[in-house]
């Protein structure tokens, strides 16, 4: 990223941080570039304004799924509560049928574990017309409107009372610490980055993000660690920490990271959208049309599963 | 989002990339000449460049091929020389054969008693053909049924590099992590190991090494957090004998009182574990997915270790042993004897897992026992195979990561500005991360002295940051983009003198050479290009690797050469195209061309594949 592209970042808003860093950078590198449109341009339409407009691709008319047999076809992961499972009990479940139902349809599923090649396997292979969730920013997928905005969390034992709020709280170089790893060449979660980029080190665990796929939810396991004692403290993706802290066997708290972002350009804060094939418009504007009529029931169901949102502050 | 066009570039870079596009198609109008008309004239024995040798306890050749690597020594060099370079103009497609599947297809058939053993890629189909009778009729096919999920979980497309035949049985491995034993008469199963736990991630795509009764075979995964071993299994009944992990204690690590590596920096207690941080050994990769060599006078196998995962390296302070390194262990114990590590504290993604070929060679007047390895940090290493020590350490391609081997301490001096940090951009990081050379095994001819090195010439830029998804969780991911190095070829097939550490001769070839290279008697040599051009060029120093002979086949090549007499006394020559692999998974796994950070960034180096090959396996035989 040049200067101009920080400077341009540090100026937008805190509530539309994520985003405009997301698209700056973009603006800024197309514009360097003067090339073919790239996939973050493609994204650009939820933050609007600072991507130049594109040649569409021809648009896709709604799927044949939808329109002749009245059946949304979802692809989830069937192990990865609080998204999805294949009992349906997952946050992403309930939002499928919901979704469907205001389509007039039922569901139906492709079950694929959410690791690398979920979306080249399901989505573009066709096996499926909708993911229910994916990062608003997400190049892969042409993505809905944010349905939700959340953040990473510290959880911690409630009885250890450290109220814990910071990055840059002083006592995370002594606590033992939990993070998600991710395993592609530099490429980690977020907290991982930034414990590092304070030479917080020494006392970070890992734990693999992909888990143990023989056991339930595997990426829950960090969350274990906390109720266990094996840490004192973990970092992690809000949903899932919203979802298993009441859940275990100890009472945790769960406390959104601050900052939002760590400058110049770490966000810890995501929008979650609806994901679809990248030339499917009719179906995109079709969902998003209904995420915005129900948003109320669809607020509804974010807190039934403990979701940490956060609020647009403007 | 340094896209390479020229249009984006500087004047600078646009200069020097319109003379790259000049020079390729230079390149495609000198690799599509017809094969010269006029036969060379009378087979001259080639004088041997560096007079080195291949060593003693390598067997007369008996036409055979019963290993991927041919011996022992893994000199991938047949002594056929019907073969040659006055006639090699004159080679035919003998037979074919459709593996049916199509994903990269990167294994090296295997030829004993008249049969011709080929594994696929996932499902990992075995094929026995019979060499008998005309056209080589399938004598049977065995299909160990890996299960499904395997593919979810295997980071770089559904390889397999291979099987091994040894006492009546040929040996492989699956995807989802089992070792198999199958009678190489019947084709019926006689026993199978599960090794690796694909649960969490763990795969093997690796072809076992037969050695002393033990069948040799380590994981893949470091992507996934995988920690790696080596592990030897009773040939004939599959039992665990022992198990050597890359990372932890020595106790894990199989390391004694018998361990003496040459360099200060590889020796003391429990490295393995006292190199990272706190714990972070236990998730810290170090897999063992290429290539064991065996000499059997020193009783000492050889293997290289994968890089350090999955922590950034700013995550991973210290040089995280036994990671990106080579191990010396005894073959009947697995104790280590001594290790030495390419890449201490990798940087780049520098797997240390190729080739290593095991040759007599005379450094400074003396016949050393060596160890040669072309590795992938771009160094091609000369090591003395009893003690570990490096002789010489030459750049065989472009890099600027680092700046070379310090030969007094054995370390690899890193060039700091290269060093990837998360945010930054750090642009020309030369070779990219598959190396200047990755898994796919160079050939030695004992003739002419040389090495021939297949590998590529890439860079790549680490700039930006990407949101990305992975079970239900948003995070940010560095923009890796690779682009060809220097010259604007990406692919190189080279002819080295491993004695003075230089370049004899090289050949530019547009796309990475990902093929294995196959050298032979007949002063021919042979390798395959991802475009789907099989080639026979002049081995010779002063053949200048002139292509004698090519062919077009229905996929990009990946796999690895060989050669073998056949019931009728002819020589042939035989290749499985089928493109794939990390490479070519833009063609094989319908990567989109518009996701330049796909499968780490390769797929920005290999945007127009996808125009000059399309997938599938086929097995292509060829005979004068």
């Amino acid at each position: 990223m040049s200067s101009r592209c920080e400077r341009k970042a540090r100026g937008a808003r805190a509530l539309r941080r994520v985003l405009v860093v997301l698209l700056a950078s973009c603006a800024c590198a197309c514009a360097r570039q003067g090339g073919a449109p790239t996939r973050a341009q493609t994204q650009a339409r939820a933050g609007a304004s600072a991507a130049a407009p594109l040649p569409s691709p021809p648009p896709e008319p709604l799927p044949a799924a939808l329109t002749e047999r009245h059946v949304l076809r979802v692809c989830a992961d069937p192990n990865n509560l609080p998204f999805s499972n294949e009992r349906g009990e997952g946050l992403e479940n309930k939002l499928a049928e919901l979704v469907a139902a205001d389509l007039g349809a039922r569901v139906e599923y492709t079950w694929w574990a959410q690791r690398r090649g979920f979306f080249r396997n399901t989505l573009k292979a066709g096996a499926c017309d909708v993911v229910m969730g994916v990062p608003a920013a997400f190049e892969l997928t042409l993505t809905t409107r944010p349905y939700y905005r959340s953040t990473y969390v510290f959880v911690y034992r409630k009885d250890e009372k450290l109220d814990l709020r910071s990055f840059d709280d002083p006592r995370l170089r002594e606590l033992r610490i939990g993070v998600q790893m991710i395993g592609d060449d530099f490429a980690n979660t977020p907290p991982a980055h930034a414990l590092a980029n304070r030479h917080i080190l020494g006392n970070v665990r890992g734990f693999m993000l992909y888990g143990d796929y023989r056991e339930p939810n595997p990426p829950a396991r960090i969350v274990r660690a906390v109720a266990r004692g094996e840490v004192d403290v973990a970092v992690v993706w809000g949903p899932l920490a919203g979802y298993f802290a009441p859940r275990a066997a100890t009472p945790l708290a769960v406390v959104p990271v601050a900052p939002q972002i760590d400058q110049p350009f770490l966000p810890f804060v995501y929008d979650i959208s609806v994901g679809v094939r990248r030339d499917a418009q009719a179906l995109r504007d079709r969902l998003d049309d209904i995420l915005e009529r129900r948003r109320p029931d669809i607020d509804r169901l974010l807190d039934a599963y403990g979701v940490p949102q956060v609020k647009d502050e403007g | 989002m340094a896209q390479h066009s020229p249009a984006a570039a500087g004047p600078a870079l646009r200069g020097l990339l319109l003379n790259a596009i000049t020079f390729s198609l230079i390149l495609v109008a000198a690799c599509s000449r017809p094969a010269p008309e006029q036969p060379l004239g009378p087979q001259r024995a080639a004088q041997p460049v560096g007079g080195g040798r291949v060593p003693a306890f390598v067997p007369a050749d008996d036409g055979q091929w019963v290993m991927p690597a041919k011996d022992y020594a893994s000199t991938r060099f047949s002594s056929l020389a019907d073969i040659n370079t006055g006639n090699a103009q004159n080679l035919k497609l003998a037979w074919t054969f459709s593996t049916g599947i199509n994903r990269g297809h990167e294994a090296a058939p295997v030829v004993v008693n008249n049969t011709m053993y080929v594994v696929t890629p996932y499902p990992n189909i075995l094929y026995a053909l019979d060499l008998t009778q005309p056209g080589a009729p399938l004598k049977w096919k065995f299909e160990p049924n890996p299960k499904a999920a395997s593919q979810g979980v295997a980071c770089c497309d559904y390889v397999n590099r291979g099987a091994a035949y040894a006492d009546g049985r040929v040996f492989f491995n699956t995807l989802d992590g089992q070792t198999l034993a199958v009678d190489a008469a019947t084709g019926k199963e006689v026993w199978r190991a599960q090794l690796g736990n694909i649960n969490v991630g763990e795969t093997i795509t690796m072809a076992p090494l037969v050695v002393k009764n033990k069948v040799l075979v380590g994981n893949s995964g470091g992507e996934f957090g995988v920690r790696g071993w080596l592990a030897a299994l009773d040939a004939a009944s599959g039992k665990l004998a022992w198990k050597a992990y890359s990372t932890g204690p020595d106790a894990d690590c199989l390391i004694g009182p018998n361990f003496h590596p040459f360099y200060q920096m590889d020796q003391g207690r429990d490295l393995g574990v006292s190199s990272w941080n706190q714990g972070q050994w236990q998730i810290g990769g170090g897999t063992v997915w290429g290539w064991i060599s065996y000499d059997p006078e020193l009783n000492l196998i050889y293997y290289g270790t994968g890089n350090p995962g999955p922590w950034n390296p700013e995550q991973r302070p210290g040089d995280n042993k036994w990671t990106s390194g080579i191990f010396a262990r005894d073959a009947d114990t697995g104790e280590a004897r001594w290790f030495y590590q390419w890449s201490p504290h990798d940087l780049h993604d520098y797997d240390g897992i190729n080739e290593q070929l095991l040759l007599d060679l005379p450094i400074n007047g003396q016949t050393r026992k060596v160890l040669v390895r072309p590795e992938r940090n771009g160094y091609v290493y000369v090591l003395d195979r009893a003690t570990g020590e490096v002789l010489s350490a030459n750049p065989f391609g472009y890099v600027t990561s680092t700046s070379g081997v310090d030969l007094k301490t054995g370390r690899l001096v890193y060039v700091s500005e290269k060093e990837p940090k998360m945010g930054q951009t750090v642009r020309e990081i030369c070779p990219a991360a598959p190396g200047t050379k990755d898994w796919q095994p160079s050939a030695y001819s004992p003739r002419t002295g040389l090495l021939y090195i297949p590998h590529q010439n890439l860079c790549m830029d680490e700039e930006g940051m990407e949101a990305n998804y992975i079970a239900g969780t948003p995070y940010l991911g560095m923009n890796v983009r690779m682009y060809a190095g220097p010259g604007g070829n990406r692919g190189v097939f080279q002819a080295w003198d491993p004695v003075a550490g230089r370049q004899v001769w090289s050949i530019k070839e547009n796309f990475p050479v990902w093929s294995g290279a196959l050298a032979t008697a007949g002063d021919v040599v042979f390798y395959g290009t991802m475009d789907g051009w099989f080639k026979a060029v002049d081995a010779r120093p002063e053949g200048q690797g002139q292509v004698l002979w090519q062919y077009k086949c229905g996929s990009g090549i990946i796999g690895q050469p060989m050669t073998f007499r056949g019931p009728d006394g002819k020589q042939y020559v035989a290749i499985l195209a089928g493109v794939g692999g990390w490479a070519g998974a833009i063609v094989a796994g319908d990567l989109d061309p518009r996701d330049a950070t796909a499968a780490l960034g390769f797929v920005n180096a290999m945007t127009d594949l996808p125009a000059h090959t399309t997938k599938g396996g086929i097995l292509y035989v060829f005979s004068l």
